[in-house]
């Protein structure tokens, strides 16, 4: 099938910035499918400019983001929330509607864009909810779940169509280390059910050595990539001192999964 | 120590703010426009669920509040009017000058303002913290129109129950006036009810009925542009709630002296 080989993302000589600032400078890489890849750096980096870049939500100065080979930065407003369907994203808080129950937050992308009947959306929040293992919580609100409950239900609501690729941002930030261990566990049951490229933008240690088949490492300093790879060749092999340094501050866990060895 | 830009810097600057935010403001009509077309066009699409919610904090839950704030103005208008007039045995003229003055001016601008400080800088905070906490962001990357989302049902609700609780003023403070003619003046009841009925043509129910449309649609606006344009963090949530409420009242204003020549000249010209 025509098209079938090409990489879920490719970021062609991106300029990105706000007004006259410049936060990143001609960055480009590829992303095939299936890979889980973190995007790591010091504050101030440009991670979060970056990964907001790539979901459509900020338009680039000059360069190119194609998602599955469609091109965010050309598309008019409706080719844009056509290509948007094709990805999911959790936000760094979760971004829940606090208004609705947590199975309407998963049923109103399936109500907007699905033809299914009321039964067969109830069945898809189901399924979702129990595969981040929040089984029987459908009826529950934003306000009374815990902070790892609430990534957890982010992620069952980027879920909701089945997308190709998963966006996640610092899903470990401010969890304990036994929710943040839970949460690596989760992206990698995910990848592993449903084949979708995760993108991780996260400078959690631990998070990166766990889930990360590759890390892209940006300098504040150089506002581009500095490191590409392999997490753990990286921290042993990098030829940059800074990269070595940064991914040798903390001690990594015991591997749950075995990430790297899955790709 | 602070820096101080000279006047001219500081008037410049300013300038370009008021600029660049009028600039914003029309592109935000201009989205609001496209938005209530399509939901004329695909009614089906409406969040109706949402919209009623909003009728009834919007209306049902003000009309307690809005209910006695016109009453009360049609007390201190008819207590006021009928000192001076009776000076020079005017008593008769109280009922179309209360009447008269509610419906056309004081109940419209009386209720905007009140929803101004109920319905608008809560639609502004609402708008705000779901900026804040990246709602709108999920929205716009789960393919959703943020305005068709938020802003629709919101219009739709002011829409309809702005020009109600006008009508509810209207009548409350009518009453107000109709409680010191008779307790006040000794004026007997029925009179004071034909004397209304007379100097308070439909036409000008339809003058204020009209304005509260207005004002409702101008209201809606300014709170959800200005919960859109919130900043990052709580305190820029706050701002834009306070923004609403000044901008608001202030095109309220405006509006209704335009409004008022608009009438006079123009409609009630004969």
């Amino acid at each position: 099938m025509p098209g079938n080989d090409q990489p879920a993302i490719e970021v062609r000589d991106l300029v990105a910035g706000y007004e006259r600032r410049i936060i990143l400078n001609h960055i480009s890489f590829t992303v095939p499918k299936g890979q889980i890849v973190t995007i790591l750096g010091g504050s101030g980096c440009g991670k979060s400019t970056l990964l907001k870049h790539m979901i459509g939500l900020y338009q680039p100065k000059s360069g190119d983001i194609l998602i599955r080979g469609r091109s965010l930065v050309e598309a008019d407003a409706a080719g844009k929330r056509a290509i948007m369907q094709l990805f999911g994203v959790a936000y760094q808080g979760g971004a829940l509607f606090r208004s609705l129950t947590l199975g309407e937050n998963i049923a109103l992308p399936l109500e907007e864009f699905t033809t299914l009947t009321r039964a067969e959306i109830n069945a898809k929040v189901a399924e979702k909810l129990s595969l981040v293992n929040l089984r029987n919580c459908e009826k529950m609100m934003p306000s009374d779940l815990s902070g790892g409950m609430i990534k957890r239900a982010a992620f069952a609501r980027a879920l909701a169509l089945d997308p190709a690729i998963l966006f996640f941002d610092e899903p470990s930030a401010g969890l304990d280390p036994l929710s943040s261990a839970n949460l690596d566990r989760l992206i990698l049951n995910i990848r592993e059910k449903t084949g979708a490229t995760i993108i991780v933008v996260t400078h959690e240690l631990d998070s990166i050595f766990t889930i990360a088949d590759r890390a892209i490492m940006l300098s504040a300093e150089t506002r581009s990539i500095i490191a590409d790879g392999r997490p753990s060749e990286l921290r042993d092999h990098s030829d940059n001192p800074f990269v070595r340094n940064f991914l040798n501050r903390g001690n990594p866990r015991p591997n749950i999964q075995g990430a790297e060895h899955h790709a | 120590m602070i820096r101080r830009d000279s006047i001219i810097i500081q008037a410049g600057d300013t300038a370009a703010l008021i600029a660049s935010e009028t600039l914003t403001f029309i592109e935000f009509l201009g989205d609001m426009t496209i938005a209530v077309w399509n939901a004329i066009r695909h009614p089906r699409k409406i969040r109706w669920k949402e919209t009623l919610y909003y009728m009834n904090v919007c209306g049902a839950d003000g009309l307690p509040i809005t209910a006695l704030i016109c009453f009360l103005t049609g007390v201190i208008i008819g207590y006021q009017a009928a000192v001076q007039l009776q000076k020079y045995g005017g008593e008769t003229f109280l009922p179309g000058l209360v009447g008269c003055t509610v419906v056309r001016e004081l109940a419209p601008v009386m209720v905007a303002v009140i929803a101004t400080g109920r319905a608008g800088s809560a639609f502004a905070a609402e708008i705000g913290t779901m900026k804040v906490s990246e709602e709108i962001d999920a929205l716009r990357t789960m393919g959703f129109d943020p305005i068709r989302f938020l802003v629709i049902p919101k219009m739709i609700a002011m829409l309809c129950m702005i020009p109600l609780l006008t009508i509810f003023g209207d009548l409350f403070g009518i009453l107000g006036g109709f409680m010191v003619g008779v307790g006040q003046l000794d004026m007997p009841l029925d009179a004071y009810y034909q004397t209304t009925v007379i100097w308070v043509k439909p036409k000008y129910f339809f003058e204020g009925v009209f304005k509260s449309g207005i004002f409702a649609w101008i209201i809606t606006a300014v709170a959800c542009w200005r919960g859109f344009r919130t900043g990052s963090d709580s305190i820029a949530v706050g701002k834009a709630t306070t923004s609403t409420v000044v901008v608001s009242i202030l095109s309220i204003v405006i509006a209704d002296a335009i409004l008022a020549h608009f009438f006079n000249t123009i409609f009630f010209a004969r």
